[in-house]
């Protein structure tokens, strides 16, 4: 029982990243670079965040749950804008990084496109992301022992999973969509990525009434990715192409 | 003492198993396709042999390597320099998935008996905070300065051509390590598993196992086997450290290595760059045991003679490891250290040697890193028992691996 929760909330939560990283990424070295480089970027935002919080904690009364609830979320939210401020500052890094490149190349221009390195990165932050949140419940997960005893969900584990999916996910389609915006300038969609990402996290403090924060963060999810394939060069047309397996596809 | 020797004797032994070893055959040459060694390779040795004052030799290899590394660097900057960047990501990583298993289910590496090295005399069992620091900080010097010593007695020996020496030293830690560290390991992994076994069968898996592993370090053997040996042994390492240094005193002393490592390397007067640098001189290889190499080159008679350097290398890091042993359980480990730093010192030195055939060369490593890195994971997933802590770890372990290589590589430049 608790294998079987195990494995499946890990392919779960991890499948999808874990098929797009061997599928896209694996074969090239400069992208496996680039995404490691984009998890140490998000693991060094949540390591400031979370010194903030611990501060914030320390300093204050550990009886009160109530002020604790309160330092959490703060401490969130922080977390959040910080994300945001450190993907922004991973665009400018990979930008002048790629500028160096395309200088030094013998191919003409650079090795790798700006879309190519948005998802890429978008996906580091998002499998580092992932891996934090699940890592620790999926341990606990193989037992012995399961949840919902005191009166707790039962579905805790597999909703674990499905939010950390939901999460690599979302992490890829702001990576692709910020970069984009920042690449033609638009600001908007820095604020928009910001909000919806804050959106997504209070979402989550409805937990344990799942119906109301799962199926949401889904229904963002899905909104995502569309606008992500239309702002890296998607359209109807590519998709009907795909589909009647006309012509190739032009590499974005 | 025998623990400096045996550190200073595996980087003799190392250049004695180049200088004597050399396969007439070439062997398992992998993967053609393999580009140069990191770009910060070409750079480091053009910078090496430049701060000494080093025979005419030296500076005609160093003038004629300039030019095919600037050229290098510049064609084939990032992409190669990445290549190289993940032959060594693999390796690094399972050496330490390897640790992290070992220590998250046999708990007799995290058993804490009260047993220390003899390099690490002073007890963390102290009433205050104070007196604790103090302590892991006297361990560290104690550590560091065998470290230094070591490394200083294996330049003498090298410079003064000892090779028999540190050949046989290299040799007898290789066998301490593929036995010994092997049978207590295994025999830990039965007891947590609860799995009966009689002795004949463990000597016979033990007996193939040291064997096959001696030959494959210290002769040939399939590239890929020769490199699950010595990430074998790495990970054995890195295991008896962890259970031997106490708490406190093991992170001080990952602090200090790196800052020495770092020292060794690029000061002019560092013994590491010393020992590169006669070996450069003499047109020698370093100690093939405590090197890890991802493209085995074997061959002789060659124009450049740098590239004997590379095959050669990989051999180094079992040697050391091996020679601690024969110190006694507790001793050995320390020597690994200092002779896989030499090593990856040297290794590191040498790899730009080869401008004439990119494809050939392979990226080196030497043990010492390999057992640094697992040394602070496997202390990262011991102490905490928090996965986040351990994957943290890792990925910084990559970034910063990735991070302090370029720097080298430019510092020498």
């Amino acid at each position: 029982m608790t294998a079987a929760v195990f494995f499946g909330c890990a392919f779960i939560a991890f499948g999808p990243a874990f098929s797009l990283f061997i599928f896209t990424i694996a074969k090239d070295p400069l992208r496996v670079i680039i995404l490691i480089a984009g998890a140490f970027f998000w693991l060094v935002s949540l390591l400031l965040s979370s010194l903030v919080w611990f501060i914030a904690t320390k300093a204050t009364n550990a009886q009160d749950l109530t002020l604790q609830k309160n330092l959490l979320i703060f401490g969130s939210i922080f977390s959040v804008i910080l994300q945001e401020v450190f993907r922004f500052a991973y665009y400018r890094l990979l930008r002048k990084a790629n500028e160096g490149l395309a200088a030094i190349s013998e191919e003409d221009g650079p090795p790798l496109s700006v879309r190519e390195m948005a998802y890429v990165a978008g996906l580091g932050f998002g499998i580092m992301s992932g891996a934090f949140s699940m890592i620790n419940t999926l341990s606990d997960s193989l037992g012995p022992g399961t949840v919902g005893m005191f009166g707790d969900s039962q579905y805790y584990f597999i909703t674990s999973a499905l939010m950390t999916l939901a999460l690599t996910m979302l992490h890829t389609f702001w990576g692709v969509v910020f970069f984009e915006g920042c690449e033609r300038k638009r600001w908007w969609v820095i604020a928009v990525v910001l909000c919806v990402h804050l959106m997504v996290f209070s979402l989550s403090l409805l937990n344990p009434f799942y119906v109301a924060s799962i199926l949401p963060v889904y229904a963002i999810m899905l909104l995502m990715a569309v606008w992500a394939f239309f702002s890296s060069g998607g359209s109807l047309h590519n998709i009907t192409l795909l589909w009647t397996c006309k012509t190739r596809l032009k590499p974005i | 003492m025998s623990t400096s020797d045996s550190e200073e004797d595996s980087y003799n032994e190392r250049t004695a198993l180049v200088a004597s070893e050399i396969p007439s055959v070439p062997s398992y040459q992998q993967d053609p396709d393999q580009p140069q060694p990191a770009d910060m390779e070409p750079r480091r040795r053009t910078v090496a042999p430049e701060p000494a004052a080093e025979p005419p030799s030296l500076d005609r290899s160093a003038v004629e390597r300039e030019p095919v590394d600037l050229e290098e660097e510049e064609e084939l900057p990032l992409k190669y320099g990445a290549k190289h960047v993940i032959m060594l990501f693999v390796p690094v990583t399972l050496c330490m998935v390897v640790v992290v298993a070992t220590i998250k289910s046999v708990s007799f590496y995290t058993e804490k008996n009260g047993q220390q090295l003899i390099y690490t005399p002073f007890t963390e069992d102290t009433d205050t905070v104070g007196e604790r620091l103090l302590n892991s900080v006297l361990n560290t010097i104690i550590m560091i300065s065998v470290i230094v010593v070591m490394t200083i007695f294996l330049v003498v020996l090298y410079k003064y051509r000892c090779y028999k020496f540190i050949h046989g030293w290299l040799i007898l830690s290789s066998l301490m390590m593929l036995f010994w560290f092997s049978f207590m390991y295994l025999g830990e992994v039965f007891k947590t598993y609860n799995l009966a076994m009689d002795y004949p069968t463990v000597a016979m898996i033990i007996w193939n196992f040291g064997v096959v592993g001696m030959i494959c370090i210290h002769w040939k053997g399939p590239l890929q086997l020769q490199q699950a040996y010595l990430i074998a042994i790495s990970a054995l390492m890195a295991l008896v450290f962890i259970k031997y240094l106490p708490e406190w005193s093991a992170w001080v002393i990952l602090g200090a290595i790196s800052v020495y490592d770092l020292v060794a390397v690029l000061c002019p007067k560092g013994p590491l760059r010393m020992l590169v640098e006669t070996a450069q001189e003499r047109n020698e290889p370093i100690f093939p045991a405590l090197i890890y190499s991802s493209a085995m080159i074997w061959m002789v008679g060659m124009a450049n003679p740098a590239r004997h350097a590379e095959p050669t290398n990989q051999d180094t890091g079992s040697s050391d490891e091996e020679a601690h042993r024969s110190e006694g359980s507790a001793l050995a480990r320390d020597w690994v250290e200092p002779e896989t730093q030499v090593s990856s010192g040297m290794n590191r030195s040498y790899s730009t040697e080869d401008d004439l055939d990119e494809e050939d060369r392979g990226v080196k490593l030497g043990l010492g890193d390999f057992i640094f890195y697992s040394v602070l994971v496997g202390k990262a997933a011991a102490t905490g028992g928090d996965w986040n802590t351990t994957l943290a770890c890792f990925v910084a372990i990559l970034i910063v691996s990735v991070a302090v290589r370029k720097t080298k590589c430019w510092r020498r430049k």
